[in-house]
This record gives structure tokens, C-alpha cells and sequence, in this order.
């Protein structure tokens, strides 16, 4: 199973972002387990410069914008 | 009612090719680029560098704060951090589109001069005040950080891609509010008598360019929805430095950012921020009045 963080503070951006991941996911049949993480001083844990930010296995694979639908199809 | 239907389109249309222009711009720009460019530089330099970078680095208000810690954790100088993020919403290019098609070039490239004047020296200024222990505890302690740019490369395809979304997203975003905005505008041209903005945001009332950024603060708006209200009051006989304070002031002092911010600078701090940009707005304001 997939462990995916969603970092980011609320903001629109952010939410469509979770939106997408679930429905990729969930069109590729990938069991995954999403988290939001919306506390600041966690966020820069991860030393990303702009948000939304995805995290996948403990990897900041994305951040900055929703990413493209391509983008989270290839991390399935 | 003919100013609607004939501008919007125009206005539209603009609009799509700056945001697909800047669009493929930004696809050259990213945070950590800026950072790697602005680490460590000498003031003076770093917070014009900064402005610029302002402008061209794709920046999404919300990573206000992710972006300004990572500045700071590689080393950046607060001041020219400042610059940067007062420049970025400020001086965007939704608002210099609007402002160049309804009102001209020389009006938009004046708005695009005084916003980078204004992020240059508010940020020296900031700099100056050595508000480091102003900072929250918990940013100061945060690690140290390389600033190095990373390496990805786009290929022209990607670029005009990226172009692509950007109107997507932007226009699509902010048309409404355009809309919204032209509307309110009409509704001002066609409501409100001739010269009632001449009373109090006319020139020869001192007090019209403070009170217009003023009343600035509390309200926020992206640059889309204020610039057609903004044609209105021109319109109404307020006078052009005090529209462009108050304009300026929507966009740069904005409550819901300084509500973000507040997680990482203390109250003084916020608070310095908003009186020195406040101050260059209204130099601002005052000198243009005074000019034209």
C-alpha cells in the first residue's frame, strides 16, 4: 500500500490535489493511504519551498501547484 | 453598457496572451532557482534581483510561507526575502494585462516601475530594521539549507504546455471576477454622479491617498476584480495616485496573507511590514498625484 502525504495549508490548490491523487488511484485499482498535512512547522519537515507538496513512500515527489494528471499516473 | 460589451473581449483576449507569455516564462523560473540566485548575495543587488524574480517565478499565495522559510534556511537576507514576496502579488501580470488594456502602456508600465520600487526599497528597508528576533522561535531554529537549483529540464513542447495550463488556469480562474469587476464598474459610471469621487479622492484633498490605502487594507482582491472598479473612480474624477494606492493596497496589504504570515513573524514584525509598504504606497500615491 501506498503512504501518500498531501502537504499543504487548505487552500483550494490543496484539496484538488487530494481530489486528483484519489481519483487516480482509485481508476488504477492502487490501494493508498492518504494523509493531509496542514501544520506548518510539519510541512517544512519535508523542505518544500511551495505548496501543494506530495509526498510518496517518504519521497517529495511533487510540489508547487496541482500537479498534471500524468504526473500522478506515473507515480502508480 | 457599449464600454461592457466592447472591452470585454478585448480585455479577455489580452489578457489569454500575457498569461500564456508569462506562462512559458515561468516555466523557467522556480522557487528554489530564485533561492539559489538570491543566497547570501549582497543587499541593495539581491532585493532588485529579488523584486524581478517577483514577478516572473510562479508563486501561489498560499506558499507564502513554505517559500519564505526556505529562503531564510538557505540564507537568504529577510530584507531581499521581502522583496520578493511583496513584489510577486503586487507587480503579477493579470494585473499589468487589465491595466494595459484598459488604460494603456504608459499607465502599466508606470504601475510595474513603482511596484518594483516599492518591493526593492520596502525590502532594503525591512533589511535595514534587522528584524531577525522578530521572527517566530521555531523558524529560527530551523536547519540550514543548501540553496541549489535543480536541474530539470523542459523541452520547448513542455514550456508551451505549461503555457497552456497557465490560461487555463487563470483565465479560467478569474474571468468571473473580471466580469464582476466591469459590471461594478458600469454600475459606477451609470450611478454614481459625475465628480462624487472628485470630493474626496480627488487631487486636492490631502487626506484622499492615506485614506485610500486605508481603506485598501481590510479588502482584498486578486488584481483581476479591483482594476474595472478601479476605471470607474477614474472615471468619477478621483484622481490617479490615490486609484493606484488604493489599487496597490488591496493586492499588497491583504488580511487573509498577513493571517498566514502571523505563523511565522511575530505581531512587530507584521506590523513593520505593513507601515513600511504602506509608507511606499503612499509616496507613491502622493508623487503621482503631484505629477500628473
Amino acid at each position: 500500500m501506498k503512504e501518500i502525504k498531501v502537504l499543504g495549508t487548505g487552500c483550494a490548490n490543496c484539496k484538488n490535489t487530494v481530489r486528483l491523487i484519489e481519483e487516480v488511484a482509485r481508476g488504477k485499482g492502487v490501494e493508498i493511504h492518504l494523509d493531509k498535512v496542514e501544520e506548518l512547522q510539519q510541512i517544512m519537515a519535508f523542505n518544500v519551498m511551495a505548496t501543494p507538496g506530495v509526498v510518496l513512500d517518504g519521497k517529495v515527489v511533487h510540489a508547487g501547484g496541482v500537479p498534471s494528471r500524468s504526473k500522478v499516473e506515473s507515480w502508480f | 453598457m457599449q464600454f461592457f460589451f466592447y472591452d470585454t473581449p478585448k480585455v479577455l483576449l489580452l489578457l489569454t496572451g500575457v498569461v500564456f507569455v508569462m506562462g512559458m516564462v515561468n516555466s523557467y523560473f522556480t522557487p528554489e532557482r530564485a533561492r539559489a540566485l538570491l543566497a547570501g548575495r549582497t543587499e541593495g543587488v539581491a532585493n532588485a534581483m529579488a523584486a524581478g524574480l517577483g514577478i516572473v517565478t510562479p508563486f501561489c499565495s498560499c506558499s507564502a510561507v513554505p517559500l519564505f522559510i526556505g529562503f531564510v534556511q538557505a540564507g537568504v537576507p529577510l530584507g531581499v526575502t521581502f522583496s520578493f514576496l511583496i513584489s510577486a502579488p503586487m507587480v503579477n501580470e493579470v494585473a499589468l494585462a487589465l491595466l494595459f488594456g484598459m488604460f494603456g502602456w504608459k499607465i502599466a508600465s508606470l504601475y510595474l516601475a513603482l511596484g518594483l520600487a516599492i518591493a526593492i526599497v520596502s525590502g532594503w528597508v525591512i533589511g535595514r530594521l534587522k528584524m531577525e528576533a522578530c521572527l517566530e522561535d521555531w523558524v529560527r531554529n530551523m536547519p540550514r539549507v543548501q540553496a541549489s537549483a535543480d536541474d530539470t529540464v523542459l523541452t520547448l513542447g513542455d514550456r508551451i504546455a505549461s503555457g497552456f495550463a497557465s490560461v487555463r488556469e487563470i483565465v479560467g480562474r478569474v474571468w468571473p471576477y473580471i466580469l464582476a469587476g466591469i459590471a461594478i464598474g458600469a454600475a459606477i459610471h451609470g450611478w454614481v454622479p459625475e465628480n462624487f469621487m472628485a470630493s474626496f479622492m480627488g487631487k486636492s484633498a490631502w487626506w484622499s491617498v492615506p485614506l485610500a490605502v486605508l481603506i485598501g487594507v481590510p479588502m482584498y482582491s486578486n488584481a483581476a476584480g479591483v482594476i474595472p472598479v478601479v476605471q470607474a473612480l477614474l472615471a468619477k474624477g478621483a484622481a490617479l495616485g490615490t486609484v493606484l494606492a488604493f489599487m496597490m493596497s488591496v493586492i499588497a496589504l491583504s488580511l487573509p496573507e498577513l493571517v498566514i504570515l502571523r505563523k511565522v513573524l511575530k505581531w512587530r514584525f507584521i506590523a513593520t511590514f505593513v507601515a513600511v509598504v504602506a509608507a511606499g504606497i503612499l509616496i507613491v500615491g502622493y508623487l503621482f498625484n503631484a505629477v500628473l
